[in-house]
C-alpha cells in the first residue's frame, strides 16, 4: 500500500504481534509446563517480510517472546545469524514457484545449516513460503527436524490442539495434551 | 580464456531506465568491495552473484543481466542493502529486470498463480464461494467434535468486525485443518474478526512477477472491500 500510495483508514498488524499483546495483557492464557520434562528444542525462522523488511525488529522479537513463553527459555536455540540479520530461506520472493528446484535447493543450503547447527527438533516457520521451503531443503538434505507452524506450538500449550491438527508434528508429540 | 569486455561497444541504457523509476537506487555509488555477495544465498548460482550484477549494469552489458534466470533465483531478501555501505537497492534492480520480461515469458508457475488471484482472489485459484464453503464447513466440524468450542464463531463479511483477517490459500485449498488452530486462539482470547470474501488470501504472487498492475490491483481490490463494505478499523496478516 506504501508502495502504489493506496488509501485505507485500517490499520495493518501480523497475528504475531496480536499473540505478544495477548499474552502480555493475561487474555492469552499459556505457558510452558507441557514442556517442562519433556524438553523439547525449537528454533525459529525469521521470515525477510516480518523481519528486515518491516524496518525494525519488533515482530520477530514478539515472535521470540512468544515461542519461549510456549516452550520455555531454556528450550529455545537461536539459529546465527539471526533476526534481521537472518538468512532468507530461498523460498521467497515467487521461488518456490519459478521453475529453477536445483538454485531454490542450492541457496537453502544455508538454511538447512543454520537450522541442523541449532540441533533442534523443530522449526516454527511463521510464514507459508519458509514453512514449505524449509520442509523441502530438510527433505532433500536428509534434516531430523519438523516444520510447524506458530499456532499448532500455541494450542499444544494450551491443551486444545485436536487430534486432526497435528500433521506437522513428530511422533514424539503426536499424543501430548491428547 | 576469458573474452576482454569491449566497453566502447556498450551503451548504458538499462541502467539509466531502472534509475528513472528508482532514482535512490543509487547504483553509482557501488565500491565493488563485495559485502553484498559475501552475504548472499544466491551468490554463485548460475554464475552470477549481487556485485557482478551491479558491474554489469554499470558496463552496460545489459544483454547478459537481462538474459540472466538469476533474477528468479534471488529471492530479493533485501539482504545484500542491508548490508551495502553505499545503500545500493540491488533488490530494486532484480525487480526491474524481471518487470522487463515480457509478462508471458515469465515463469509459469508464477504467472499462473498472479492471475489466479486477480481472477478469483487466491493464487490457488479458490473462488470465494468455495473459500466460504470450506471455512464454515471446517469450523462446523470444530464445534461439533472439539470440546470447548462448542461456541466457536467463524464468519466471512461480518460488517463492523474489529479485525479482518487474510489466510494463505494454501489452508482452506490443501490442509483446511490447519486453520483449525488460528480460530481456536482467537476464540480463547475473545476476538472480533472476520475473513474478506474479496481478495481474502494472504499471498501476493503479482508482486513475485514484478507485474505492478496486477500487484495494485489486488491490493486496491482488498482496500477497498474492507474500507467501505466491511468497515473494520484493523487488517490482521496471519503470516
Amino acid at each position: 500500500m506504501r508502495k502504489f500510495n493506496i488509501p485505507h483508514k485500517f490499520q495493518l498488524i501480523t497475528i504475531i504481534e496480536l499473540y505478544a499483546q495477548w499474552i502480555r495483557e493475561g487474555k492469552l492464557k499459556v505457558n510452558s509446563d507441557w514442556n517442562k520434562e519433556l524438553k523439547v528444542k525449537f528454533t525459529v525462522q525469521d521470515p525477510c517480510n516480518i523481519a528486515r523488511k518491516s524496518g525494525s525488529n519488533k515482530i520477530v522479537d514478539d515472535l521470540r517472546f512468544v515461542i519461549k513463553t510456549v516452550v520455555g527459555e531454556e528450550n529455545f536455540i537461536d539459529t546465527v545469524p539471526s533476526r534481521d540479520n537472518n538468512y532468507c530461506c530461498g523460498g521467497g520472493g515467487g521461488a518456490l514457484q519459478a521453475g529453477f528446484p536445483d538454485e531454490r535447493r542450492a541457496f537453502g543450503r544455508i538454511k538447512f545449516n543454520q537450522i541442523e547447527a541449532t540441533g533442534a527438533n523443530y522449526v516454527i516457520a511463521p510464514c507459508h513460503n519458509c514453512h514449505g521451503q524449509i520442509e523441502d531443503i530438510g527433505h532433500h538434505y536428509g534434516g531430523n527436524y519438523h516444520v510447524v507452524h506458530l499456532w499448532t506450538i500455541i494450542c499444544l500449550a494450551m491443551g486444545v490442539l485436536g487430534e486432526s491438527e497435528r500433521t506437522y508434528l513428530g511422533p514424539d508429540l503426536a499424543e501430548v495434551g491428547l | 580464456m576469458a573474452e576482454a569486455i569491449k566497453i566502447d561497444e556498450l551503451d548504458i541504457e538499462f541502467k539509466d531506465e531502472v534509475l528513472g523509476k528508482v532514482p535512490a537506487a543509487n547504483f553509482d555509488l557501488c565500491l565493488t568491495c563485495g559485502t553484498c555477495t559475501g552475504g548472499c544465498a544466491a551468490s554463485e548460482l548460475m554464475d552470477m552473484d549481487p556485485r557482478k550484477l551491479i558491474r554489469m549494469l554499470n558496463l552496460g552489458m545489459d544483454d547478459v543481466i537481462l538474459k540472466s534466470n538469476w533474477k528468479w533465483v534471488c529471492s530479493m531478501c533485501q539482504r545484500c542493502v542491508a548490508a551495502c555501505p553505499m545503500k545500493i537497492n540491488i533488490p530494486a534492480l532484480v525487480f526491474n529486470l524481471r518487470a522487463a520480461i515480457p509478462r508471458e515469458k515469465r515463469p509459469k508457475g508464477i504467472l499462473g498463480s498472479c492471475d489466479q488471484h486477480i481472477r478469483t482472489g487466491s493464487a490457488m485459484g479458490a473462488k470465494k464461494e468455495d473459500f466460504e464453503f470450506t471455512v464454515l464447513d471446517v469450523a462446523e466440524e470444530i464445534r461439533e467434535s472439539h470440546p470447548g468450542f462448542e461456541d466457536l464463531e467463524v464468519s466471512v463479511d461480518r460488517e463492523g468486525a474489529v479485525m479482518v483477517l487474510n489466510q494463505n490459500s494454501r489452508e482452506p485449498v490443501t490442509e483446511p485443518e490447519e486453520m483449525g488452530p488460528l480460530w481456536k486462539i482467537l476464540h480463547s482470547v475473545g476476538a472480533d474478526w472476520t475473513y474478506p470474501s474479496v481478495m481474502w488470501a494472504g499471498e501476493n504472487y503479482c508482486m513475485f512477477m514484478a507485474d505492478n498492475e496486477g500487484w495494485k490491483y489486488i491490493i486496491e481490490e482488498f482496500a477497498y472491500h474492507i474500507d467501505n463494505n466491511l468497515k473494520s478499523p484493523m487488517v490482521v496478516n496471519t503470516e
